[in-house]
């Protein structure tokens, strides 16, 4: 049995399709991550696989539960991070996972116990009596990690937990995921829009954008499906007029954009490439001030197959990312 | 049932842990008790009233006798001499003076022949109790005048004796049942619709949505958290406001059991219209922006300040459906008059199919999806 498996997902507001049609499945035991820019949809298709929302079309099943027909079954097997920090401010950190621990009828044996073990993996348990109110943004999205964890759900759904937070509170929260994930049996499904997290952290990366999936696989197996391998940056002092042509023409090279004396070069092998140009360049008397190798990143991949870049699309603002979201409904 | 008490749980201790709020809503039916109570319903006193005699004639000269020895008794009004009536009538326009009694010249004569003689009250009526207060002092003045030295009662003539069945009540007193409604309908307003909207907002309700509770669980867990803080709003409102408006008694058992119960339907029907009207509403704003209106709308056609019987028509209607009239009427009859509960069953009814309507509705309307 699959952990996930949406089918022909939709979802419209009045006539505005926030998802349109998406289908993939998870595995047991997956980190699979839901990359895209703000209104992309991922919010909206957790919400649904989470029954928060109903679907307007197709059927997802969770744990083999559908979401519409069972969806106390699906509520009993999940954890649930939403994106907006929802942990309660005026309550301390362990009132507020005892609170959870009851509205999922964890067994009073059990719930202490629980509770300190996960405490303790979100390095929070010193911490229980302050109150959340009293917390950075990242100490509260760990409370939130452990409150979603309080009953031992089996899938764990995570709405961009990371967004916000400092870059050293963000390596935290994934480090302590991946910690909690690797003693226990749970399935993760995370979205972001960070391509660097989601290209470390998991197994396979959905990339969505307006509604739709646009591409689906292992973050090295995407990186590996587009041209260029790798991009040269370089910097020449007084390049020849036709040294855009020549370096075209070089071995590798998928293609050059140039703005200035600066190069972007796209190579399926980025050391021959390197050679070939750096002789080149000698022979004209051409100076190189500097030059980079990358690999290709997520990002690229994301240019590639929506024709934009992401850290351009985030800037394109949502009306549910602020933190008083007005939910209509 | 558990899942119901975890959300009541964590409502009472986040209510606890905003002291700010619980003051607020104390204070302000308290402020409002004392100030209105002590603002209106006083006797008034030393209006000044200018006495032109152009007269001077002897049934003058007893206007004037009259005139101030009600003065020096009553101190209803203090009395000023004018021998210019254009002077008076002056100090009357430039709000120095409240009215003006002109004894106009042939006076003494009219009086003698007895030919329809008049004394003339010309006054500031911007001001109803004042003009009021004036007219009827000066009204029973003219009455002494023409009384004869010794009063004989003719057969014929029919007195009014009145029987009063309650010692006195002062307004302070008569204003308290509706301080007691106002300090339940602040908690439900603060505690039930302001903090039930931003927990809202801030997405606390969708953390609990995920979760196995069901509709109606969530729902009785709000209200009934939002009525057990409004009792405790009323209950308290109902001790302090006993012992600051002198109510004989204040903290006699027997009627303090029966005042609760009489809180605790209050209560839930006012958490019940507010839970109607907050059901679908997802702006932080909206309970802040119809606060003020809803507490007009309900303080004030209730016969808490006023009695109902004074109402236009229409308000007469609005005062029939507003369950805070009921709770002001069984207050008023439990605080002031001592009754027993029998003579507030009609209020409790009403009281309760207001709650069960108002909560059916509402339970229709809430949706266990975003
Ligand atoms: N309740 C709603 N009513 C109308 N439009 C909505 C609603 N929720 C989300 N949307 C719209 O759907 C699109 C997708 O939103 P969302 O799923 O929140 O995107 P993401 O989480 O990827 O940023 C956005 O354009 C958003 O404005
Ligand atoms: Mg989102």
């Amino acid at each position: 049995m699959r952990a996930i498996d949406v089918r022909q997902i939709v979802k419209r507001f009045g006539n505005f399709t926030a998802v349109n049609g998406i289908s993939f499945e998870v595995d047991e035991g997956e980190i699979f991550g839901l990359l895209g820019p703000n209104g992309a949809g991922k919010s909206t298709l957790i919400r649904m696989l989470t029954t928060l929302l109903p679907p307007t079309g197709g059927t997802a099943l969770v744990n083999g539960f559908d979401v519409v027909k069972q969806a106390n079954d699906v509520r009993r097997s999940i954890g649930v991070i939403p994106q907006a920090m929802t942990s309660d401010l005026e309550l301390s950190i362990e009132e507020n996972l005892i609170i959870y621990a009851k509205l999922y009828g964890v067994p009073r044996a059990k719930r202490g116990r629980l509770i300190r073990e996960l405490l303790e993996s979100v390095e929070l348990w010193q911490w229980k009596d302050k109150q959340v109110r009293n917390l950075s943004g990242g100490m509260r999205r760990r409370v939130e990690i452990a409150r979603g964890l309080v009953h031992e759900p089996s899938i764990f759904f995570l709405d961009e937990p990371t967004t916000g937070l400092d870059p050293v509170s963000r390596t935290a929260v994934w480090d302590m995921l991946r910690r909690i994930k690797s003693t226990r049996d749970l399935t993760v499904l995370i979205t972001t829009h960070y391509m660097d997290e989601a290209d470390k952290l998991c197994d396979r990366i959905a990339i969505v954008d307006h509604g739709q999936l646009v591409a689906l696989d292992a973050p090295v197996k995407l990186k590996a499906s587009i041209p260029g391998k790798n991009i040269l940056e370089v910097s020449f002092s007084e390049a020849p007029p036709d040294w855009k042509v020549r370096v075209d023409a070089m071995p590798h090279v998928e293609s050059v954009e140039a703005t200035d004396n600066i190069f972007r070069i796209a190579s399926d092998n980025g050391p021959a490439t390197t050679l070939a140009l750096m002789a080149a360049a000698q022979a004209a008397g051409v100076t190189v001030h500097s030059l980079s190798v990358q690999s290709t990143t997520l990002d690229d991949v994301f240019v590639h197959y929506t024709g934009r870049a992401l850290r351009d699309a985030v800037q394109e603002a949502s009306v549910t990312d602020s933190p008083l979201m007005l939910r209509r409904g | 049932m558990p899942r119901v008490w975890a959300i009541v749980e964590r409502e009472m201790r986040r209510f606890r842990r905003s002291p700010f709020l619980i003051i607020v809503s104390l204070v302000f039916p308290l402020v409002q008790l004392i100030v209105l109570g002590y603002a209106m319903g006083g006797t008034v006193k030393h209006l000044k009233v200018g006495v032109v005699d152009q007269d001077h004639g002897l049934p003058a000269v007893r206007i004037r006798e009259l005139a101030g020895a009600v003065a020096a008794g009553a101190n209803t009004y203090d009395i000023v001499q004018y021998a210019d009536p254009g002077a008076a009538l002056d100090d009357l326009r430039n709000g120095r003076i409240n009215g003006v009694l002109t004894i106009p010249p042939e006076f003494s004569r009219k009086v003698l022949t007895k030919n329809e003689p008049r004394v003339a009250l010309i006054q500031d009526n911007t001001d109803n109790f004042v003009s009021a207060s004036l007219v009827g002092n000066l009204g029973s003045l003219v009455a002494v005048f023409n009384e004869p030295a010794t009063p004989v009662r003719t057969a014929g003539k029919v007195a009014l004796d009145v029987v009063e069945v309650y010692p006195y009540v002062p307004y302070i007193q008569y204003l308290l049942p509706g301080s007691i409604s106002m300090s339940i309908f602040m908690m439900v307003m603060v505690g039930g619709g302001i903090i039930y909207i931003d927990d809202k907002a801030r997405g606390l309700h969708e953390g609990y949505l995920v979760t196995p509770i069901t509709k109606l669980e969530l729902i009785a867990g709000f209200n009934i958290s939002g009525t057990i803080k409004a009792v405790m709003s009323g209950l308290t409102i109902t001790v302090i406001g006993s012992l600051v408006a002198g109510i004989p008694d204040p903290l006699d058992p027997f009627r303090l059991a029966q005042l609760l119960v009489v809180i605790v339907f209050v209560a839930f029907s006012l958490i019940s219209l507010m839970f109607l009207i907050m059901v679908r509403v997802t702006d932080p704003l909206m309970p802040r922006a119809i606060f003020g209106v809803l507490n007009t709308l309900l303080y004030f056609p209730s016969g808490a300040v006023y009695p109902t019987q004074g109402f236009p028509t229409w308000m007469q209607y609005l005062s029939a459906v507003n369950p805070f009239t009921y709770a002001v009427h069984a207050f008023k009859s439990l605080l002031l008059k001592n009754t027993p509960m029998t003579a507030i069953a009609g209020d409790l009814a009403y009281l309760f199919v207001f709650s069960i309507v108002a909560m059916s509705a509402a339970t229709l309307l809430f949706k266990r999806t975003l």
